[in-house]
């Protein structure tokens, strides 16, 4: 309601702002013939956002600050006895007060000096919010008087429009460095809380993973090791790898060396479906298809291979990333010249053999890049191993036994708790923080290696 | 002279029939490596055969489901409770809600149950045995609520007998779709042998009848009543979780896209920048499901489960997708409509806005469905926002609980009653899969109209 209503005089007052310049710089035209320097309709755009401007800072102001108002003004309010409680203590009387204010109720006995604070409350919060709004619209119609009495013809109202976009165009730039800033930031701030239960030499180091079940203790109960969680992680990662680069190689050789276009135009757009596949349907598949077909095969050979497995996850996530590997090369196979193709040809060498010997030695940093890439993915790969990975955070080197990776990890120790008070919780943060190093470096390299791959043929 | 003529003809001659006689095996490789090409292409494209026919097998017999049309008696005996309040001449409206709402209460402890066992049992073939908890494992355990709603809404039907459309319990469905083994030995049956010979006997008779499930669209998420389960609630809070994602990666996307592509000056910012969104690409999303916890839920207060949180979650981790994708279609913008515009006197910013912009339309339409795509598919962030909680109800804003429907895929493949959720699971998935491919058919679609058009 309130949001509404605020967005709603902004945009009246905004709109009154954009007519006047409009109107104004127009008359100013007719008037003395003058020839302005910009076009109406940027006048009309500079005073609204001379409109637009203070009433936003006023809004951000009490954004900011006007829940600490509010709290203050409560405990003012407020006996002697209750602000002398303990702090979640407090808090709820707060909140039942403003419950009470704002006309919803609350449960249980309403003592009168309740109903009375929330009385005055509701009576502050209606003064304040009209204050607010009053002096962020008056704020607004002075800046539009004022920004009105600026319209002359050799005002550059364009170029101050102009330059206000570009700043916008900026500030939505930032936002992504924002987003790294953010991922950074709380990675660390709740990892070094996690260090601070448990030693980092036991956590990095440590061969057994077993965080009890969380009790919200203060003090650091079971062992947090890593090593199983990122055995795991490279246990399958290197299965779909095994999987993934062969098939999805050969599919960019075939298609790009030997399909006649019309082949490759109608199986490249099949093939990269699987990428816009959700990996919770992988997940399911491996869980339904593949465990099951997997665990048949082991019994028809006589190896017994269960069901979930490093196996079952690996092999899936391979597929997964089949079409990431062929599209990438693909792309990296084309933009080796033709030049050598055809020399390599001309002195009579078969097709595979220009192929093997010429182009993929050529290309083969960019591949490698590309592999790079798709390492990074399926380490950070979440919803197969959750499903089909079968969560066993032991060290083992049988890939047919069941694994748990970091990614499964995470989900399993953060799912649904949000106070992190216990290390149980934040050693998500301090296995994000891991994942997000190990990715982090495996993007930065490939991406180096394919930037001077393409530099090289450019 | 002619000595070394004969002695470099025969040197040749060697030579041919050395490379003549590796001719053979250098075929024999050729095949061998076309061979592998195509039998990857077959691997790949067998894969997704099979991922789609596993699919499509197991989800469609889902959308249809066991319904029992049964003659329900509303016997007085069993409803034994004070008639519907009437309304009173002075009596205010907020008594009569009070009244009105506690004799909704006395209606609900009524031994519904009952009713529908008497119905089953009275719709069995004469002398046929059967216990009252049998009978009432034939129906699905929501039902009773709904005659009780029914009931609510007509008193008038006490004592009177109508033909209601009953959903058939989800062991009933399993049984009768086959999809239990029938030969299993009773102690390993969910059902006991009296409630499967009725079932089998009434979809005989015709009383149970497989209908087409517009449930599975229509109703919320159900544990009580497995059979009753659908997928409303996740399907409103996507679309909700969708709408922040245009709202929000959208503009500020191409915003970005804009910047970077025509404004940016060559600086160690711009580099900086530039770099960000590259590694951003490629973090994993379970690390912005871990931001998202982080920042917005601990540090902002917002609420667990809700679909804005989700919805900004999404936000930050298509961005760099629809900013990669948009810069691509600026690229391919040719400069002479830059320079043509500009030598008309057109600013910079004119420039960009009135002749560049335009152009990319399908560009950005399109990097704006990818983007839609991905994030409708994503499923790790949120289970760490908390929209993995069960939540039976459609959320009337984002800031309610909501599940998602790749979340809610994930809660039903990890039911119990795994014979019954299996289909159910892969209905789901065929209806994220439909909805994707129907969202990329529209950028197809689209592109091709937009492009025809210039």
């Amino acid at each position: 309601m309130t949001p509404m209503l605020i967005a709603a005089v902004l945009l009246v007052l905004m709109g009154l702002g954009y007519t006047q310049g409009f109107s104004r710089s127009r008359a100013l035209l007719a008037a003395d013939g003058a020839r302005l320097h910009s076009r109406p309709q940027y006048h009309g755009a500079l005073v609204a956002l001379w409109v637009l401007v203070p009433a936003i800072l006023v809004l951000a102001l009490w954004v900011m600050f006007g829940p600490g108002v509010s709290r203050a003004f409560i405990v003012s309010q407020l006996p002697a006895d209750i602000v002398a409680l303990e702090g979640s203590q407090l808090n709820i009387a707060i909140a039942r007060i403003q419950a009470i204010a704002s006309g919803f109720g609350v449960a249980g006995e309403v003592a009168p000096w309740e109903t009375a604070a929330g009385e005055t409350y509701a009576q502050f919060h209606f003064l304040t919010l009209l204050l607010v709004v009053g002096a962020a619209a008056g704020l607004g119609i002075l800046a539009l008087l004022y920004a009105r009495k600026r319209i002359t013809p050799a005002l550059r109202a364009r170029n101050a429009v102009e330059r206000a976009i570009g700043w916008l165009l900026l500030a939505c730039s930032a936002v992504a460095v924002l987003t790294t800033f953010g991922i950074v930031a709380s990675l660390l701030t709740e990892a070094i809380r996690f260090f601070t239960f448990v030693n980092p030499l036991d956590f990095f180091f440590g061969t057994v993973w077993n965080p009890r079940f969380s009790s919200t203790g203060s003090d650091a109960q079971g062992q947090y090791g890593l090593l199983p969680l990122l055995w795991g992680t490279i246990m399958v990662a290197g299965i779909a790898m095994l999987v993934a680069v062969p098939v999805g190689l050969m599919t960019a050789i075939y298609l790009s060396q030997y399909a006649s276009p019309r082949m490759r135009n109608t199986i490249k757009p099949v093939i990269e479906v699987l990428a816009g596949i959700p990996t919770i349907v992988y997940g399911f598949f491996a869980l339904v298809t593949m465990g099951p077909a997997l665990a048949a095969l082991g019994q028809a050979i006589g190896v017994e291979i269960r069901a979930t497995s490093a196996l079952t996850a690996g092999l899936v996530m391979g597929i997964m990333i089949i079409p990431f590997i062929s599209s990438l090369s693909d792309d990296i196979l084309r933009q080796v010249p033709q030049a050598m193709r055809d020399g390599s040809l001309g002195l009579g060498a078969t097709q595979n053999e220009t192929i093997r010997r010429v182009l993929l030695p050529a290309a083969l940093p960019g591949i490698v890049g590309a592999t790079l890439l798709a390492i990074s993915r399926a380490i950070g790969e979440t919803m197969i191993v959750v499903m089909a990975a079968g969560n066993s955070p032991i060290l083992r080197a049988n890939p047919a036994e069941p694994i748990s990776t970091v990614t499964v990890t995470i989900v399993n120790q953060l799912t649904g708790d949000s106070d992190f008070a216990g290390p149980q919780s934040l050693v998500a943060f301090a296995l994000g923080l891991t994942l997000f190093a190990m990715t982090l470096v495996l993007n930065v390299v490939a991406l180096m290696i394919v930037r001077r791959f393409r530099e090289q043929y450019e | 002279m002619a000595d070394t003529t004969t002695s470099t003809d025969a040197a040749a001659r060697a030579r041919r029939e050395t490379i003549r006689k590796g001719l053979g095996r250098r075929h024999l490789t050729e095949k061998l490596f076309r061979g592998f090409g195509i039998g990857a292409i077959l691997i790949a494209l067998g894969l997704v055969g099979t991922l789609f026919w596993m699919v499509i097998s197991k989800g469609y017999p889902a959308f249809t489901q066991a319904n029992a049309t049964l003659e329900v008696y509303f016997d007085p005996e069993i409803l034994s409770f004070d008639p519907a309040p009437v309304r009173g001449a002075g009596q205010s409206d907020a008594d009569y809600r009070a009244a009105h709402l506690g004799w909704q209460r006395a209606v609900t402890m009524a031994n519904w149950n009952r009713i529908v066992e008497n119905a089953v049992v009275n719709a069995a073939p004469q002398g046929f045995e059967i216990g009252s908890r049998e009978a009432l494992a034939l129906i699905d355990a929501g039902e009773r609520h709904r005659l009780r709603d029914m009931f609510v809404a007509n008193p008038n039907l006490l004592g009177q007998r109508v033909s209601v459309d009953m959903l058939a319990s989800a062991n009933t469905d399993n049984w009768l779709k086959g999809t239990i083994d029938r030969n299993l030995p009773d102690a390993r049956q969910q059902l006991a042998a009296s409630t499967r010979q009725l079932a089998d006997m009434m979809l005989e008779n015709g009383t149970i009848e497989f209908r087409f499930a517009w449930h599975i669209f229509t109703n919320v998420d159900s544990r009580a009543a497995p059979a009753a389960a659908g997928l409303a609630g996740a399907f409103v809070g996507s679309l909700y979780m969708m709408l922040v994602v245009i709202v929000l990666a959208v503009p500020i996307g191409v915003a970005s896209a804009i910047y970077l592509e025509e404004f940016a000056p060559k600086n160690r910012l711009t580099d900086l920048i530039e770099v960000n969104i590259n590694n951003l690409a490629a973090v994993p999303s379970i690390v912005f499901g871990l931001l998202g916890a982080a920042v917005f839920i601990r540090y902002f207060g917002l609420p667990l489960s809700a679909p804005i949180v989700g919805g900004l979650v999404l936000t930050l981790m298509t961005l760099p997708t629809i900013i990669i994708a948009t810069r691509s279609s600026l690229r391919a913008v040719p400069p002479s409509l830059r320079q043509a515009a500009l030598g008309l006197g057109a600013s910079k910013t004119q420039m960009v806005f009135h002749h560049v912009l335009p152009i990319t339309f399908p560009g950005i339409l399109t990097a704006t469905i990818i983007g839609v795509a991905q994030a409708l598919g994503e499923t790790a962030p949120l289970l760490l926002i908390g929209m993995n909680a069960f939540v039976a109800a459609i959320p009337a804003t984002p800031f309610d609980q909501s599940s998602a429907l790749p979340v809610q895929i994930y809660l039903w493949q990890g039911n119990e009653n795994r014979n019954f959720f299996e289909a159910r699971t892969s209905a789901a998935i065929m209806v994220l899969l439909g909805l994707m491919i129907t969202l990329n058919a529209i950028a197809v679609i689209l592109r091709q109209r937009l492009e025809r058009r210039k």
